[in-house]
Order: structure tokens, then sequence, then C-alpha cells
């Protein structure tokens, strides 16, 4: 199978609640929350499209796209 | 999202704390209800009270929000109703298996086609943290100042004694298992229990200093192992995470109608 490659990292700010959940456990480190607490995709090129982010998300504040 | 045609985004953001794990048995419920491709009409949501049972109202299939303890009561009367209906009920703790304790057994003794989803966050989140009968002993609740001295049940062991035909047990940090327990145990047809430990930092982890959400799912991964690792072998102390019961037995809805039909003399 192909390694999934990143379409999208979508993130609903007015969803988050900056628990930093997606930011601590990305393999990748690829998240920051940012000055008001809010998660960012700060390195995306890093991105393995694991989307570990998006299941543990609490708030179903994130969707990973991958093709 | 494809999971977001299940939820009712006019509710979102939804009311839990920054961090609360019954977020994330939210994501995995509707995941595994995605991967079985069900629709929403197909399946009946019935919750009791706490902030596990808020889950019904974020969810757009047939929703009850009943009482607290009595939400297998509720759906053990949909059951009987309407047997092709998929029945789910997600449980806080307290729910299940304090004032629901006893539904709780009987849901389990009849094996009816229920999915159980408890969501152990071991204390009363709701109310503002007292202990449950999940809370286990040395642990500091609002009614146990000085630490719990009551034994804490053992979901799987409790469940298994009571005649529960499918059992799982795992955690919010395990979240690829979520949905997969989730999803076996709405096939299965009989009583299926999925027990899920889901971080409560606002009351449970302030109180017992376990630090915030990520410090709380960093110790379900190191507290917990596959059941009957090498790691469990050698510290007993370990949780077991994974399924431990699945097995056929007459499920009580069946039952139900062969009475029927004896009573009407086919
Ligand atoms: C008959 C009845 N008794 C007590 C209460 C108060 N009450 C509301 S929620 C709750 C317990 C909540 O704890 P749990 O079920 O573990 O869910 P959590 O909030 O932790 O998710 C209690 C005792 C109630 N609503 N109804
Ligand atoms: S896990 Fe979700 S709610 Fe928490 S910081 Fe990340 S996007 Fe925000
Ligand atoms: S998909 Fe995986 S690698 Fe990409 S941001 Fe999410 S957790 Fe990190
Ligand atoms: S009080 Fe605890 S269980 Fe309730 S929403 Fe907050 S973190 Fe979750």
């Amino acid at each position: 199978m192909a390694k999934p490659i990143l379409k999208a990292h979508k993130i609903r700010s007015d969803w988050c609640k900056g628990c930093g959940i997606c930011v601590e456990f990305c393999p990748k480190k690829v998240l920051e929350l940012d000055e008001f607490e809010r998660a960012v995709a700060a390195r995306l090129p890093d991105c393995i499209c694991c989307r570990l982010c998006e299941l543990r998300c609490p708030d179903l504040a994130i969707e990973v796209e991958c093709k | 999202m494809a999971i977001n045609k299940y939820l009712r985004e006019r509710f979102f953001p939804h009311l839990w704390c920054p961090g609360c794990g019954h977020g994330t048995v939210l994501n995995g419920m509707l995941r595994a209800v995605d991967k079985l491709g069900m629709s929403k009409n197909e399946i009946v949501m019935v919750s009791g009270i706490g902030c596990s049972a808020r889950i019904s109202g974020y969810v757009d299939f047939h929703t009850l929000h009943t009482i607290h303890g009595r939400a297998l009561a509720f759906a053990t009367g949909v059951k009987m109703s309407r047997p092709e209906l998929n029945l789910i009920v997600p449980m806080g703790d307290g729910d299940a298996l304090a004032i629901g304790g006893n539904h709780f057994i009987h849901a389990a003794r009849r094996n009816i086609d229920i999915t159980a989803i408890v969501m152990n966050n071991r204390i009363y989140g709701m109310t503002g943290g007292q202990y449950s009968p999940l809370s286990g002993q040395d642990i500091i609740a609002t009614t146990a100042p000085y630490a719990s001295i009551d034994p804490s049940f053992d979901v799987v062991e409790l469940s298994r004694a009571a005649g529960a035909t499918f059992i799982a047990r795992t955690t919010t940090y395990h979240v690829k298992q979520i949905d997969d327990f989730i999803k076996q145990a709405i096939l299965h047809e009989g009583f299926s229990v999925v027990e899920i430990l889901t971080q409560c930092p606002t009351h449970f982890g302030r109180k017992n200093k376990q630090g915030s959400a990520v410090d709380m799912m960093k110790l379900y991964r190191d507290i917990t192992t596959p059941i009957g690792s090498k790691a469990k072998q050698e510290n007993p102390n370990l949780i077991e995470r994974g399924i431990f019961v699945q097995e056929d037995k007459p499920e009580y809805c069946r039952e139900y109608e062969k009475i029927i039909e004896k009573a009407m003399g086919s």
C-alpha cells in the first residue's frame, strides 16, 4: 500500500478547547497551541497522516484528509 | 468529516471540560457506527444522567436522555418493542454501577442485545467529584477527603459473572481500540459491555494529583497492558485491555419471540 499523503489538515478553532492532547501525542510534533491556546498545525510538511490527532481529539475539532 | 453526519453540530462546542475523555469516547463511537455503515435511523441511544450521559444530546440518532441509573431499563423496553433496532447505552461509572448496578446485572443476566459502554472516570463528574463504586481504595473524592476505603468493582469480572456475552476494556489513550471494540460490540448479538477508562481532569485528576488530561492519558498508557501479556505476569497490578469474553448464548428478545409463538399456538 502506498503511503498516504496529506491533502488537508483542518482544525475547527471554535470547537478546540486547547487541551493539548493532539499536540502531545502527535508522533511527528506537527501541532502547537497558539497564543490563544488553540491548536494549530505549525509543521505540516512533517505530518505522516496517521490521524491520531483526529481520533484522540475530545472536541472532534480535527479532520485530517489524506490522498 | 465523515462522522459529522451523525452529529447535532448545533450543540457544539460541547459542554465537556477541556481534555475530558468523554469526548474521545464520542469520537470513537461515531467512527464505529460509520465503519459499520449504519444509518441514523437504525440506532437508538439511551442514556441516564451524568456528564457521560450528555453524550446522547450530541448524536443525531434516535435518542432518549432518561434518569440516573435507569438507562438500561428504558433501553430494555425499547429493544423488546423494536428488536430490529440497535441499542447503544453509554453510562458513567456511577450511572452504570452505583445507582444503576441492579439494572446492569439483570440486563447482563438476560443477555439482551444491547451495547453498554461504561465511561469509567472513577468519580461522579457531574455532581462535583464524589467517589463511585469504581474509585477504589486510596482515592480522594469530595465524599472521601481522607481517601476512600471502598474496594472497587472490576467491570469485566462483574459483567462476566452476571452473564454478559461480549466484554472488552480499553482507554482513551488507545483510541483505535475504542472504535474496534464498540464496532464488535454492536455486531455481537447479546449483552455487550465495553469499559473505557476516560479521564476527568477536573475532579478525579485534580483531587488525586494526576495532572492534566495529557498526564492522565499517559498514565492509561503506562498502567494498562494487552490481555495475558508478559508484562502482566511480571507486574500483576497492570490493568488488562482487550476482548475478555465473546460467546454465543440465547438472546433475550429471540427467546421472547419463541414464547409469543408458543402462546399463539403456532
Ligand atoms: C436519582 C438521582 N440521584 C442522584 C442524582 C444526582 N446525580 C447526577 S449525575 C450523578 C453521578 C454522575 O456520575 P457518573 O454516572 O459516574 O457520570 P460522570 O458525570 O462522571 O460522567 C448523580 C449522583 C440524580 N440526578 N438522580
Ligand atoms: S485535541 Fe482537540 S481540543 Fe485538544 S487542543 Fe487539540 S484540537 Fe484542541
Ligand atoms: S495526522 Fe498524525 S502526524 Fe499528522 S498532525 Fe495528526 S497526529 Fe501528527
Ligand atoms: S467534570 Fe469531569 S467528567 Fe464532567 S465534563 Fe468535566 S472533566 Fe468531564
